[in-house]
């Protein structure tokens, strides 16, 4: 069982990690550091509860090695402070039972800020790789837009 | 101040968007051993041998856990050994659980078992299974302990029948002009709640069991416990942080079992085993299955007069919960119509398949697909509209459901009133079939809907409120946060009561049985009725407290006192008061004399007069009332390679009084998309020897974003006078009428009757290939 120690850089600040080669990036956000924000909910890429940004692009942290996330600029839902799509999903009611919601709030931050202009299409390009079990998606769907659409007043403002 | 009816945000929802929000598998010790599950490879064979030789080579195993004969277990039947022993009854059933120091450990031990078969024959469909001559799932089911109130038929695969008989079949059939026949089938799914199931166990020197479990029914697993395992109830502690989803596949206590069983092999140290997806789709209980027969005649101008009806439901290997969906099914075995003339058999039946527990509905979506695809084909047959059939037959006050519970103002809402704004809603007149291009048709489907809950007759629940020194309160309740809000509406419940800012009402989230007044189990859309008449007993119990110190400092009758806007005051002269921060820890005179304490309101509530059904006829009261609703789908349907994509879904519903009209929308919204999911495309694919072959969320493929339609939802309100503030149940109704509107809608669109689910373009393509259903 090989193991290494490595250096992640998570949510700014660098983390030392211990860490078998096999372990998922997953693993060591939630065993070695503690942030159980990113969950676990089909190790397999099939449900993107998982999902953290790293350089910015959503990821599916169970599919990702910790071992090849050194050198990369990794957030987690912990690492959000007051970001505006966490607050519409409060207004719009876009979670219930919460589980899914981490994942589903890394994967819109990153797509509010690659495509801040994001169409009905690049919306459902990129959400559609998370399921939520609990809403009927039209609370999200209000919760993204409702950014979007600040985002594009601001730019034309 | 006023707070009912309010989108007040959900108290947890800063924990839950910040991530911080903890579920039960995200507490970790380093000293927690893991469990991991072997599971059988086959749906039904003998256990020959179970080599466990190379599993025990493996550096960091601590235990080894294999089924005994004793005990057996099961919630009316105690007919399932938590693992299995002597033989396997279902593909992926738990055989073994392996404890190790850690995952990876556990896994590769798990890997290393070596288990010998010999296959049996399988069961592989409720209606193969009551056959004469069907393999028996099992042999001994004439020894096996029950409660009083469940009828298994020894040397049979028949777990439990519940038998209707209203009215008199004869002239029933002879007042009906026109019948029609129609079988439905459809094989069990999930519930996919994203969390998957997780238990942590651990027995401290005291004796003291403690569970830290993603459960719906803390308090079922302490009784359970005691019931099984003859321990202490005062002795089991569950402990339930809030819970990712559950949908009634949480209610199944089940791997609370293993891990105690995993515990006490290792000398009480804490064992934690947590789901794998595919565990949790086939290993736990899953959503149930149902055949179906119904005959249905009516007068040539729409009258039903006579219904017989016949229900398999497919309750797997084990007959946990499914004696009880089979009963609640019989409950509600029409559709919410008024019928003289009604005969059913609702079994409960043994296959080699995943075994049942509760789904959202508890038997109704899956009924009502197949009842209210039975009025479409009837409404065809003597060529009125579907809607207008539905109308005529609608229940109402003062007439009786198929138990022969006599409804009246509060106890039923108003269906005719539901119909009616679905009508306008879905612009119905406009017709249900058009043709939108060549290839393409808009149809629209519709189906009613009606749920009273079928629970234990002596189900309670308990609330207490504490005050803090500023006034402020805690509410403490057994209801465990699964993702319907129910706490926050306590919260507004309370609110209004105490005319208080909601900002001053704090809501503990998480249970512990040790502390918190129990809930019976947090289903059956019942939350809000039980723990809210708690709650405002509870509310009622502190403010007599408040009142009767502020009576002795303002020197009057506590009868002339009133509390809110976070004072005690004199109702003639507001202007006399003392502030409830000053009062709600007693209060200190100038000398210092004291009087009082801190003040502790305690409330709880039973539901009244239920009974248990009668055997022969069906006769009883199950539940307290019938939330009622009517709910359309409208479809664009390809006709040249049936695929379609649902447009809009409608739901009217009489909600008796909305409290939170936001999480009301998104209960119903939520509700509608899981059962337009499970509708279209959610089921388990079996081979003939009785394997899922997709239990992965690959091939298994709930609804994702963007497959979801528009929604329009409308709440009528017929007040519930035994309901908080007039509330009904509202948890589970969006979900039941979809399967059928999706079913009829899809009927119309492809003109052939489509009576299986899911509807899938390929099951439309086979129903057209072979000329229409049977």
């Amino acid at each position: 069982m090989l193991k290494s120690e490595i250096t992640l850089y998570v949510n700014g600040e660098p983390r030392q990690v211990y860490v078998r080669h096999t372990d998922t990036l997953l693993h060591t956000l939630r065993e070695n550091l503690g942030l159980t924000g990113a969950k676990p909910g089909c190790l397999n890429g099939d449900c993107g509860a998982c999902t953290i940004d790293i350089d910015e692009e959503p990821i599916k942290s169970c599919l990702t090695l910790s071992v090849e996330s050194t050198d990369k600029k990794i957030t987690t839902v912990e690492g959000l402070q007051n970001a505006q799509i966490q607050k519409e999903f409060i207004k719009k009611f876009a979670f219930q039972c919460g589980y899914c919601t981490p994942g589903f709030i890394m994967n819109c931050n990153a797509l509010i800020n690659k495509y801040p202009d994001a169409d009905d299409a690049k919306i459902k390009d990129w959400l559609e790789s998370n399921i939520c079990r609990c809403t009927g998606y039209a609370e999200i769907e209000e919760a993204i837009k409702a950014v979007l659409t600040k985002n594009q007043q601001g730019l034309s403002s | 101040m006023m707070s009912i009816g309010k989108s007040i945000y959900r108290k947890e929802a800063l924990e839950k968007v910040t991530g911080t929000a903890k579920y039960a598998g995200d507490f970790s010790k380093a000293e927690v051993l893991h469990g991991r599950l072997v599971v059988s490879s086959y749906a039904h064979a003998k256990i020959k041998s179970i080599d466990t030789t190379a599993a025990w080579t493996v550096q960091g195993i601590r235990a080894i856990v294999l089924g005994q004969s004793f005990p057996l277990t099961g919630e009316e039947i105690k007919d399932r050994p938590p693992l299995a022993f002597d033989k396997v009854r279902y593909y992926g059933e738990p055989v073994a659980v392996v404890v190790a120091d850690n995952e990876t450990i556990a896994k590769r031990a798990a890997e290393l078992i070596q288990i010998t078969y010999e296959a049996l024959p399988v069961v592989n469909s409720p209606r193969e299974a009551i056959t004469s001559g069907a393999p028996l799932v099992h042999e001994n089911l004439i020894f096996y302990e029950k409660i009083q109130h469940v009828y298994p038929e020894p040397n049979t695969n028949i777990a439990d029948r519940t038998k209707i008989r209203k009215g008199d079949m004869v002239k029933g059939w002879s007042e009906s002009e026109v019948s029609v026949e129609a079988s439905f089938s459809f094989s069990p799914s999930d519930h996919t709640a994203m969390e998957t199931r997780c238990v942590t166990a651990e027995i401290n020197r005291d004796g003291k069991l403690v569970f830290s479990s993603a459960t719906q029914s803390p308090y079922m697993i302490k009784k359970l416990m005691n019931d099984y395992f003859g321990l202490e109830p005062g002795k089991v502690v569950v402990r339930t942080p809030v819970v990712g989803g559950g949908y009634g596949g949480k209610v199944a206590v089940q791997l609370e079992l293993i891990a105690y069983m995993a515990t006490q092999a290792v000398g009480g140290r804490t064992v934690k085993i947590m789901n794998t997806r595919e565990e949790d789709m086939i290993s736990s209980p899953v959503h149930i299955g149902l055949d179906a027969t119904i005959k249905l005649g009516c007068t040539k101008d729409g009258r039903l007069k006579a219904a017989e009806i016949l229900y398999l439901f497919d309750s797997g290997a084990y007959s946990d919960k499914g004696a009880t969906i089979g009963r609640a099914a019989a409950v509600t075995c029409t559709g919410p119509y008024f019928i003289e003339n009604i005969t059913c058999d609702s079994l409960c039946v043994y296959t080699n398949h995943p075994y049942a527990t509760a789904f959202r509905g508890f038997s109704h979506s899956e009924v009502l697909f197949a009842f209210e695809r039975t009025m479409d084909m009837l409404a065809k047959k003597i060529d009125i509209d579907p809607m207008q059939l539905r109308e005529i037959n609608a229940i109402l006050p003062g007439q009786t459901t198929p138990t022969q519970m006599l409804l009246n103002n509060s106890t039923v809402g108003s269906l005719p009133d539901c119909i009616q704004r679905l009508k306008q809603l879905m612009n119905w007149n406009e017709g249900q079939r058009i043709q939108v291009s060549d290839h393409l048709v808009r149809a629209k489907g519709i189906s009613c809907i009606w749920k009273t809950s079928t629970i234990d007759t002596e189900a309670s629940s308990g609330v207490n409120l504490l005050f803090n020194i500023d006034g402020t309160v805690n509410i403490i309740s057994g209801i465990v946060e699964i993702g319907t809000g129910t706490k926050t509406i306590l919260a507004q419940l309370l609110a209004e009561k105490m005319k208080m800012d909601i900002h001053q009402i704090h809501v503990k989230m998480d249970v512990d049985t040790e502390t918190t007044p129990e809930h019976w189990k947090t289903v059956a859309s019942r939350g809000t009725l039980l723990a809210g008449r708690a709650l405002l007993k509870a509310a009622d119990d502190a403010m007599s407290q408040l009142k009767d110190i502020a009576s002795r400092v303002l020197i009057c009758s506590p009868d002339d006192l009133e509390v809110g806007y976070g004072k005690v005051f004199v109702k003639d002269e507001p202007t006399t008061y003392l502030y409830i921060k000053d009062i709600c820890y007693g209060y200190k005179y100038p000398n210092g004399y004291s009087i009082g304490g801190q003040v502790i309101g305690t409330g709880n509530y039973m539901l009244r007069h239920l009974t248990h059904l009668d055997h022969e006829t069906g006769v009883g009261k199950p539940g307290p009332e019938w939330t009622v609703g009517a709910q359309g789908v409208e479809v664009e349907f390809n006709t040249q390679d049936y695929t379609y994509k649902i447009i809009k879904a409608y739901s009217v519903i009489d909600i008796g009084k909305v409290l939170n009209q936001k999480a009301a929308l998104g209960q119903v919204m939520g509700a509608m998309s899981m059962g337009l999911s499970f509708a279209g495309r959610e089921t388990y694919v079996f081979d003939d020897e009785g394997r899922v072959l997709n239990p992965r969320l690959r091939t298994y493929v709930p609804m994702r974003y963007g497959e979801h339609p528009q929604y329009m939802i409308h709440f009528n309100e017929t007040t519930h006078v035994d309901g908080p503030y007039g509330a009904r149940g509202i948890g589970e109704h969006g979900l039941i009428g979809m399967p059928a509107a999706l079913a009829n809608s899809l009927s119309v669109a492809a003109e052939v009757d489509l009576n299986q689910l899911p509807l899938t373009p390929e099951l439309i393509w086979k129903t057209k290939e072979s000329g229409g259903t049977k």
